[in-house]
């Protein structure tokens, strides 16, 4: 953690904190929900790598486009989908994000400049390169942000778009969130190099290795590689190297890791890593710490009860928005 | 005939090449978000796409809105994909439609359903276009492979046989707001697949500036009141041929329609005709199972099955990967003599 003097202003780190422990209580909120048989499907979430969608988007503005995954809970709210627009579309309701067309894994919003989740591993990765293509061609300042996982740095798309993307120097961040395993599988039995960062070098681009459980380090790292997109530098390749705390999806018992390892990275955890400096900051303190808390958990009670309350997806809307 | 309207400027005879060059140049200057995306479409010193219809178009727009690619296949349908849910409007090219299971998820699984999953807030207005066709390029060159595409809701399917149908539907599809496969063949382009057309002239007249043809509404290239054939690309000339030897050696009157769109199909036009001569035909050169010949069939057995008077009959590629040899790729591809012997059985 950044010594106190290098910290951002008191305001930006509350909304860090807030934005983190949004997307955690959401993330516990809809686990227990889905046990209790209300949302239906199946959830791949986001718990443990919270500080890697804060900290990037922090350096978006509501302009800037991303595109996500299968695991997106987390990068919807961080990019401003609002947790009633983003409950209700995982409880199937037409006050979702996207009719109730969408679900758990294609959460997104082009309000707020997030394309509906691809849940194809390494999808984004060559569809960004067209959001990077139309500021290119409408010469905007806009910049995209590719999230993707550590098992999408071994699809074929990984490459095309990277490359792609680096010889047109298209305005892109790719933002790996190395969280060791692609579903059950350990990283390291599908890759000879160690650090997905290192790739970066075979496209000619900047490749950096950032603790993805440190949202001011990732927020620090992101916002450079904005910066240099913005500034027609063209991509970046960060890597955060995180962890998620819960399983795969819901139904994996995460017979493939250790208790030790999921001991040691939950010492880590992104979110009272921030809330101790918070607390020991002398603009910010526990006062404010406990408001926002609170304002946090009142914002997911509202958010479950306007998903309950909402109308279910009407059967007659089942054969709309196929075409425009 | 497809003929021009009597009010639009005059025309001249044209090449399909030379009418999809036209209509992507107007296209260009009509609409500052229409760019091209490909592989060897813009080079300086290259020669224009693989089958030349991008010629002289960098000298008037320049290579920012000609975007050369790498062999990347999954780029440019993912680029475009991107691009167009921004509200771009690429024109992406595929050398080869073979090379579209190379992006096949970019295709079926983004462009396909990104609006739907969005709920209607996102769209994505592509073009891809992709030569199909048999040319003695063997398996992984010389494939029809359109019919994959006509199974996916979220996507539209054209099919060009002539140049005047091929300028005003390239710009429909371009102004179009979802995702559309354009798929021309590659015998088609210039004159130098007469011989194979059944020595019919490849050229239409196409009228110089603005006019349209929409999606989705087929057209009868012939009229006649014994047997509706539908037929699609070479395989169209194929037919219209068989249909003038049928005339003069059988007394067969043959109305061939050609769909132009497969996705959505304009069964309309296909039944009114149906119901005129009681016999359908569907000819295709892509291979026979699961292919759009079986859907049209499946299709006028539920809707007028009481009108026809003899079985439908498929005349298609047969089961079989694209042989490379002339001989073999002949035995495979629907001729003009295969279709001719389907017709008459049917008449017997």
């Amino acid at each position: 953690m950044a010594a106190v003097a290098e910290l951002p202003d008191p305001e930006t780190l509350a909304r860090l904190y807030r934005h983190m422990l949004l997307i955690r209580s959401f993330e516990e909120t809809v686990y227990y929900l889905f046990l209790e048989g209300e949302i239906p499907g199946t959830l791949h979430q986001y718990q443990g790598q919270e500080a890697v969608a804060v900290g990037i988007c922090d350096m978006l503005h509501l302009t800037d486009w991303i595109t996500s995954t299968h695991r997106p809970h987390g990068h919807a709210l961080a990019k401003g989908v609002s947790p009633r627009a983003a409950m209700a579309e995982l409880y199937g309701k037409s006050t979702g994000c996207c009719a109730g067309k969408g679900g758990s894994m294609h959460l997104g919003d082009p309000a707020v400049g997030m394309l509906p989740a691809i849940a194809i591993v390494g999808g984004g990765n060559t569809v960004v390169t067209g959001l990077g293509l139309a500021f290119q061609l409408r010469r905007t300042d806009q910049v995209a942000v590719c999230f993707f996982g550590d098992g999408a740095s071994n699809e074929g798309a990984f490459h095309e778009g990277m490359n792609f993307a680096a010889v047109r120097r298209l305005p892109i961040v790719f933002v790996c969130e190395n969280n060791l395993y692609g579903a059950s599988t350990p990283f390291h039995a599908v890759s000879a190099l160690v650090d997905v960062a290192d790739r970066a070098a075979a496209y000619g681009i900047p490749g950096h290795v950032v603790d993805g459980m440190d949202v001011l380090a990732v927020r620090e790292a992101g916002a450079a590689a904005v910066a240099a997109a913005r500034a027609g530098e063209g991509p970046t390749l960060l890597e955060c190297k995180t962890y998620r705390f819960v399983g795969h999806s819901r139904s994996d018992a995460r017979g493939y890791r250790d208790s030790d390892e999921e001991a040691a990275w939950k010492e880590r955890d992104p979110i009272p890593r921030l809330r101790a400096v918070l607390v020991e900051h002398a603009a910010v303190g526990q006062d404010e710490v406990t408001v926002i808390e609170r304002e946090v958990e009142t914002a997911i009670d509202d958010a479950v009860a306007f998903a309950r309350a909402s109308p279910d997806a009407d059967p007659s809307e089942a054969l709309t928005d196929v075409y425009a | 005939m497809s003929m021009p309207d009597p009010g639009l400027p005059p025309a001249r005879r044209l090449t399909i090449g030379e009418a999809l060059r036209e209509a992507i140049a107007e296209e260009m200057r009509r609409d500052e978000s229409v760019f091209l995306i490909g592989e060897d479409i813009g080079i300086t010193g290259g020669f224009g796409g693989a089958f030349g219809v991008y010629l002289g178009l960098p000298e008037e727009f320049g290579h920012d809105r000609i975007v050369d690619t790498p062999i990347s296949e999954k780029v440019i349908a993912g680029a475009a994909v991107g691009a167009a849910a921004l509200g771009m409007r690429p024109i992406a090219d595929m050398q080869y439609s073979d090379f579209l299971f190379e992006c096949m998820d970019e295709l079926v699984n983004q462009a396909a359903k990104l609006r739907y999953m969005s709920g209607g807030k996102v769209s994505v207005p592509l073009v891809m276009r992709a030569p199909v066709g048999a040319t003695n390029r063997g398996a992984q060159h010389g494939q029809s492979p359109e019919s994959y595409f006509a199974h996916v809701p979220g996507l539209k399917v054209v099919c060009v046989s002539d140049a005047y149908n091929a300028k005003g539907l390239l710009k429909s599809a371009v102004r179009d707001d979802n995702p559309v496969l354009f798929f021309e063949h590659k015998l088609l382009y210039g004159s130098k697949g007469r011989e194979q057309a059944g020595g019919l002239d490849l050229t239409a007249e196409v009228p110089e500036g603005e006019y349209l043809v929409p999606l989705g509404q087929a057209v009868a290239k012939r009229q006649g009141g014994d047997v509706t054939v539908v037929a699609t690309h070479l395989a169209l000339y194929r037919t219209l041929a068989a249909a003038e030897e049928l005339a003069a050696e059988d007394g067969i009157e043959c109305e061939v329609i050609d769909p132009l769109t497969l996705l959505p199909l304009d069964t309309e036009t296909i039944w009114a005709s149906l119901r005129k001569t009681g016999r359908l035909v569907i000819v295709h050169e892509d291979t026979l199972t699961g292919g759009w010949g079986a859907e049209v069939a499946a299709r006028a057995a539920e809707e007028c099955l009481y009108d026809l008077e003899a079985p439908i009959r498929r005349v298609a590629s047969f089961d079989a990967p694209m042989p490379s040899a002339p001989s073999l790729e002949d035995a495979i591809v629907p001729s003009v003599e295969r279709i001719k012997t389907v017709i008459r059985e049917l008449r017997d």
